[in-house]
């Protein structure tokens, strides 16, 4: 169900592993919607020198991970900017609809990585990790609905296209 | 390569006796069992031959209580839906568990809408429900009470016959989902005391794609299609000769090797339950210590999500099966893991086993070791595995 790209990334992902006194750590996600994903910036001149991931989730999430890490190497911060969710998911050959979600965390913690880079320098107060809660899923949020795949608002309990519930039976 | 199948929930191999049988039929006996004449006449025989071999698997004393389905799904839904229909003029409420399968979920779901009430008692950490529960449930218009016969994701056996025995007392229809325990654990339905028990084919080695509800006579149930006179009129549709040939057959290999499988089985898992300490760590064992399915083993790992390991166990030609949300197309962690007292990381990281006939000791020990290596792998990707060894 994957491109090869995907399982090539996923059976020998890039970069992995932590960077100590890294310049700048971006984390999202939650073992709560299925993965959570950890990235560290070495910086020189702006550039982006060496970048490492750790990644809890499934084999898109591990891929988006890796190929994240390949796009930004080398990158200086404006350009590194600019890389968004959808051209890691291109890069990869694209996803499964329903993985779709997956993708969402490897640009986001590689833009909050950036901004805590220009906190740190700015010397706003650092945090040890910055934690974007945005894509926090509470009970019964999704994007896609697990049941029909239509796309569905995040927070809503109800899909309006096959009538399915979205929470847990109680 | 050669495959290790340790997913026999998903898909066991048909036995080469029970592929004879469906070509046989596919070759020779093509008639439609509701014809008068003599090629109708081969195929009713063929049917009730079937019939009759899986009312000896499940104790049924009249095969005519038996109903031939297109699977576990449609027996679960025909159950349900059929006696909630029913029956809905004298009640609208029925009772399940926690931890049921999607088919009885989601059946469920579907009556909400049309004004019917449910109730799901919870289970201990094992995965067990307390019929004490479920008496406690029952209210004067409770008109069904449905639980699994065994769990499919952590293999928990229920206390079916006492449940059974309850709902008696109470004037209330009592279906089991058995469709992870017919044919590989003995079940006896008028020693268990059910109305309904939906069943399958494919995990005793038959084919997918057809299965069978048992019906004690007089229980009053709407048929799910409309349409002929087929099964005693509760299921029209031309039946599915081959399919019920091969479910037949595999009933009656089912019923004869039973024994020998389930040592074979249980020596597998034991075996895998010895050894898994020495080449794994942090991990925790799902299900019921004893009141579990013989071929069925659940393993929730630290720090490591489902499918990463159902795809790199895939790589070395292994196959396992996993609950984690990423794989299974929805985004909530398994709602069995979660009942029974998993948190969301260690559901996500939960592993299902399932032996069958075609597995071996060696079989086991390739599995070990090739885990062993994914585990670390994986470990060494998780934010989770160093946050914990900070």
């Amino acid at each position: 169900m994957y491109s090869k790209t995907v399982m090539d990334h996923f059976k020998k992902p890039r970069n992995v592993g932590t960077i100590e006194n890294a310049d700048a750590i971006g984390e999202v996600g939650n073992p709560l919607c299925g993965d959570m994903m950890t990235i560290y910036l070495k910086i020189e001149d702006e550039k982006i020198e060496d970048i490492k991931f750790q990644t809890f989730g499934c084999g898109a999430a591990i891929a988006v991970s890796s190929m994240l890490t390949e796009m930004a190497k080398g990158k200086t911060i404006e350009e590194a900017k600019n890389i968004t969710n959808k051209d890691v998911a291109e890069a990869l050959e694209g996803l499964p609809k329903n993985k779709l979600h997956c993708s969402n965390l490897g640009a986001d913690a590689l833009q909050l990585a950036i901004k805590d880079y220009e906190d740190r320098k700015s010397g706003k107060t650092k945090p040890e990790k910055v934690q974007d809660d945005k894509h926090e899923h509470g009970e019964g949020e999704s994007c896609y609905c697990p049941y029909c795949d239509a796309e569905v608002e995040e927070g809503v309990s109800f899909c309006n296209s096959c009538q399915n519930e979205l929470v847990q039976l109680k | 390569m050669k495959i290790i199948n340790l997913d026999h929930l998903s898909a066991s191999p048909i036995l080469p006796e029970v592929q004879e049988a469906m070509i046989d039929t596919i070759r020779n006996n093509y008639g439609n069992p509701s014809s008068q004449h003599r090629l109708g006449d081969a195929a009713a025989t063929a049917l009730e031959a079937a019939r009759e071999s899986i009312a000896g698997l499940i104790n049924c004393p009249v095969s005519k209580e038996i109903v031939f389905t297109s699977g576990g799904t449609e027996s679960v839904n025909h159950a349900i839906k059929g006696v909630a229909f029913a029956k809905g003029e004298k009640g609208k409420h029925i009772i399940t568990s926690n931890i049921e399968h999607s088919s009885v979920i989601r059946s469920l779901k579907r009556l909400k809408l049309f004004d019917y009430r449910v109730t799901s008692v919870s289970v201990d950490k094992y995965g067990m429900v307390d019929p004490t529960e479920i008496e406690e449930a029952i209210t004067d218009d409770t008109i069904l009470i449905t639980i699994m016969h065994s769990n499919n994701e952590i293999g928990t056996i229920q206390p079916i016959k006492e449940i059974a025995k309850i709902a008696k007392a109470h004037k209330v229809l009592f279906h089991t989902d058995a469709v992870d325990s017919v044919g590989v654990i003995p079940v006896d339905v008028q020693d268990l005391g059910v109305d309904l028990l939906s069943f399958g084919s494919n995990v005793y080695y038959g084919p997918a794609g057809v299965g069978g509800l048992y019906i004690r006579r007089g229980t009053g149930i709407w048929p799910m299609f409309d349409g002929g006179v087929q099964e005693n009129n509760k299921r029209a549709g031309t039946e599915n000769l081959v399919g019920i040939v091969g479910m037949g057959k595999a009933a009656e290999l089912a019923q004869r090797d039973m024994e020998k499988r389930i040592i074979h089985s249980r020596n597998l898992k034991e075996k895998l339950l010895r050894e898994l300490p020495d080449y794994l760590d942090e991990y925790i064992l799902n299900g019921h210590p004893e009141e579990s399915l013989p071929n069925h083993v659940s393993v929730s790992i630290k720090y490591i999500e489902g499918e990463s390991v159902v795809l790199m166990l895939d790589e070395e030609g292994i196959a396992v099966s996993t609950r984690s949300a990423c794989a299974a197309g929805a985004l909530r962690a398994s709602h069995v893991l979660l009942s029974i007292g998993r948190d969301f990381a260690d559901a996500q990281g939960t592993m299902v086993i399932t032996f069958g006939v075609d597995n071996t000791e060696e079989d086991v020990s390739r599995f070990l070791n090739v885990l062993k290596e994914t585990v670390i792998s994986l470990r060494e990707i998780s934010p989770l595995y160093n946050r914990s060894a900070d």
